[in-house]
């Protein structure tokens, strides 16, 4: 069997608040396959961006990380900072939401993406400096040589996603990260920039990780989900046996009050009732039990672990659904 | 557009400096000639005539405005034979190079020690470095100044105690510390601060996800956009140091502006206190002016008139 790019064990995150510790995220496991495509869903604060951030050694100053993150092997999970370095920007490359805050305000467009080149794949400043403009033209800038000397400010929304996805892409790496790339866009844009990561996907060997509180988002973009609830992963499967037959309560929840072109857009949606955890306050069994209708005494005393139900398909839960 | 605005306001500005501080010296009580008592009353008559002191206060007010606009302050009332033009000119350059001294070394040290600071946040560097700042900003320079010459002048003999002995290196020093020290204080809070609060912004981490080394992150990615606070408070600091000359020419006998201004004004030398006081005023809406320059080169956004 091949071996996974990316081997997440046991991986937790919490942040320290006053004498409190916050458990951001709790024991997540999973694997990200060569050129695969994984989506991660859940509401948001369910720990999807905190995650890859301590994967990638970028937690806030308050925040500590615990487990494994194996890339190819290797232990990267607070490896030290020159060992990262070596590994970010050039084999793991993340696409953050907010590409207005994202971007350093006071440097060329052209500049942020030459200075990786230059950093990771030894090139000139003029090579690195064509090397952004083909990267420009490959995210479908328009007059990309003009932008090169553009300030971020001087973009649209869109296209500052673009630049940063073209900074993500600059060394071809084997993973990208993508978290919530679309959320601060507008629908027509976002569609376009769904197309643009697909585009890339199909004809780049980089494995993507689509992180997303949309499922609409990843259902025609990934191979595999992983569902996140209260910083816990609580469903893993391919994408269209999830969509098919959800096995967590939660997952069908988010199903039911997902829109579809059958639905008749004046009918309300069934929201899931309640409100997503306090991580401050998690009860001791399963995080999902104050809004679950299947939920139990059992499911208020134990926290269900993710546990494989076939091969290709895992649930946290003590009473899933029967998955037809 | 913003540095013609702020220039359009800038000779109203001056005008009011200048009609505020000719009616402030005349409302003070005393006059340019009591210390010279036993004169007979004939004699000040004489000399007071020849000043145009004998004329109703506003026709002096004209008479000493359309001078100044001329760019001619009048004579001195106490250094007698010398112009107050002459007087400004003998002192003016050496209250700029100590002042401008010290506005360069408290930007450096100042800069340079915020820095240290937020890299080291909480540390033991952190706490020294900000604790040192707390002690600068409150105590004036007119303490800090006896505390170093009794220290360095007198205890340790390394350095001179006063004068300024045709501006040599070792003479200067003293003064350029005891006036730098309040503004390297201030300086070092304020880019503590942007710094700080740069570091935990999303470009930052961008820029780390990309690999970068620290030392290339804080260069290219913080350290412009964390010393834009500090171009806000450039024409404070001038005028801080400004203000705080003085003084400290005072305190170390040294022939700038600021010697002249505290003799004059003791004095009750209307021309001379109104011509230093509009010449200062000058140079700070100059200065100011310097700063919207400095705000332009640091903020692309200013700089193509996005703000
Ligand atoms: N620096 C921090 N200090 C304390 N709590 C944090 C910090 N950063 C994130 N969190 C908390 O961690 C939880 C998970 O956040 P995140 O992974 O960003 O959620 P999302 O799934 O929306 O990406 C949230 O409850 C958030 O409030
Ligand atoms: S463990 Fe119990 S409460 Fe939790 S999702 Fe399953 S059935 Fe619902
Ligand atoms: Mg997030």
């Amino acid at each position: 069997m091949v071996e996974p790019v990316l081997k997440i064990r046991d991986l937790s995150v919490s942040f320290a608040a006053g004498d409190q510790q916050l458990a951001a995220v709790s024991n997540v496991s999973f694997d990200l396959n060569e050129e695969e495509c994984l989506g991660i869903v859940g509401e948001s604060g369910s720990g999807k961006s905190q995650t890859f951030l301590a994967a990638l050694g970028l937690l806030a100053r308050n925040g500590r990380a615990t487990g494994s993150v194996l890339y190819r092997g290797q232990e990267i999970l607070n490896a030290p900072r020159h060992e990262l370095d070596e590994l970010r920007g050039n084999r793991l490359g993340m696409v953050f939401q907010d590409a207005l805050s994202g971007l350093t305000p006071t440097m060329r467009i052209g500049q942020q993406l030459a200075e990786s080149a230059e950093r990771h794949l030894g090139m000139s400043p003029a090579e690195a400096r064509a090397r952004a403009l083909e990267m420009l033209e490959i995210v479908s800038i328009p007059d990309p040589a003009q932008r090169l000397n553009a300030y971020p400010f001087e973009l649209s929304g869109g296209m500052r996603q673009r630049v940063m996805i073209a900074l993500a892409m600059i060394c071809k790496p084997d993973v990208l990260i993508a978290d919530e790339p679309t959320t601060a866009l507008d629908v027509t844009v976002q569609a376009q920039i769904l197309r643009l990561l697909d585009g890339l996907k199909r004809h780049t060997k980089t494995s993507v990780v689509m992180i997303t509180h949309d499922l609409a988002v990843v259902a025609g973009l990934c191979d595999r989900i992983l569902i996140m609830y209260g910083g816990r992963p609580v469903e893993l499967g391919a994408t269209a046996e999830i969509f098919s037959g959800p096995l967590h309560p939660y997952t069908a929840g988010l199903l039911r009050s997902m829109p579809t072109l059958s639905i008749d857009p004046e009918v309300d949606l069934p929201a899931i009732p309640g409100q997503p955890p306090d991580i401050s306050q998690l009860p001791a069994g399963c995080a999902f039990a104050e809004r679950c209708e299947r939920a139990s005494d059992r499911c208020l005393r134990e926290d269900p672990l993710l546990t494989a139900r076939t091969n290709a398909r895992s649930v946290a839960c003590h009473f899933p659904l029967d998955g037809n | 557009m913003f540095t013609l605005r702020r220039l359009a306001i800038a000779l109203p500005t001056l005008f009011i400096i200048a009609t505020a501080s000719f009616f402030l010296m005349r409302a003070a009580p005393g006059g340019p000639f009591d210390a010279e008592a036993d004169l007979e009353p004939a004699v000040l008559e004489n000399i007071r005539a020849a000043y145009d002191l004998d004329k109703p206060l506003l026709e002096q007010y004209w008479i000493y405005l359309t001078n100044a606009l001329s760019g001619d302050f009048g004579p001195s009332l106490v250094y007698k034979d010398f112009g107050v033009n002459e007087l400004i000119a003998i002192g003016l350059p050496i209250s700029a190079k100590l002042g401008l001294l010290a506005m360069i070394v408290a930007l450096l040290l100042g800069g340079l020690c915020g820095i240290i600071a937020a890299l080291r946040q909480n540390g033991i560097i952190d706490h020294i470095i900000m604790a040192l700042a707390m002690t600068g900003i409150a105590i004036p320079s007119f303490v800090t100044a006896p505390i170093l010459v009794l220290f360095f002048g007198l205890y340790l003999k390394l350095l001179p105690v006063a004068g300024w002995n045709d501006g040599a290196p070792a003479n200067m020093v003293l003064p350029i510390i005891a006036l730098a020290l309040p503004q390297i204080a201030i300086i070092a809070r304020l880019m503590r601060g942007g710094m700080l609060e740069v570091l935990q912004s999303n470009f930052v981490r961008t820029a780390r996800a990309k690999g970068l080394r620290e030392s290339h992150v804080i260069l290219r990615h913080v350290m412009q956009t964390a010393a834009i606070p500090l171009v806000g408070y450039l024409g404070p600091a001038l005028a801080g140091i400004m203000t705080g000359s003085l003084v400290i020419e005072l305190i170390f006998n040294l022939p700038g502006v600021g010697r002249y201004f505290v003799q004059g004004a003791l004095n009750r030398d209307y021309p001379l206190v109104m011509g230093v006081v509009v010449i200062y005023g000058a140079l700070i809406i100059a200065l100011n002016l310097l700063s919207d320059l400095a705000y332009a080169a640091l903020d692309p956004r200013v700089r193509r008139g996005y703000r």
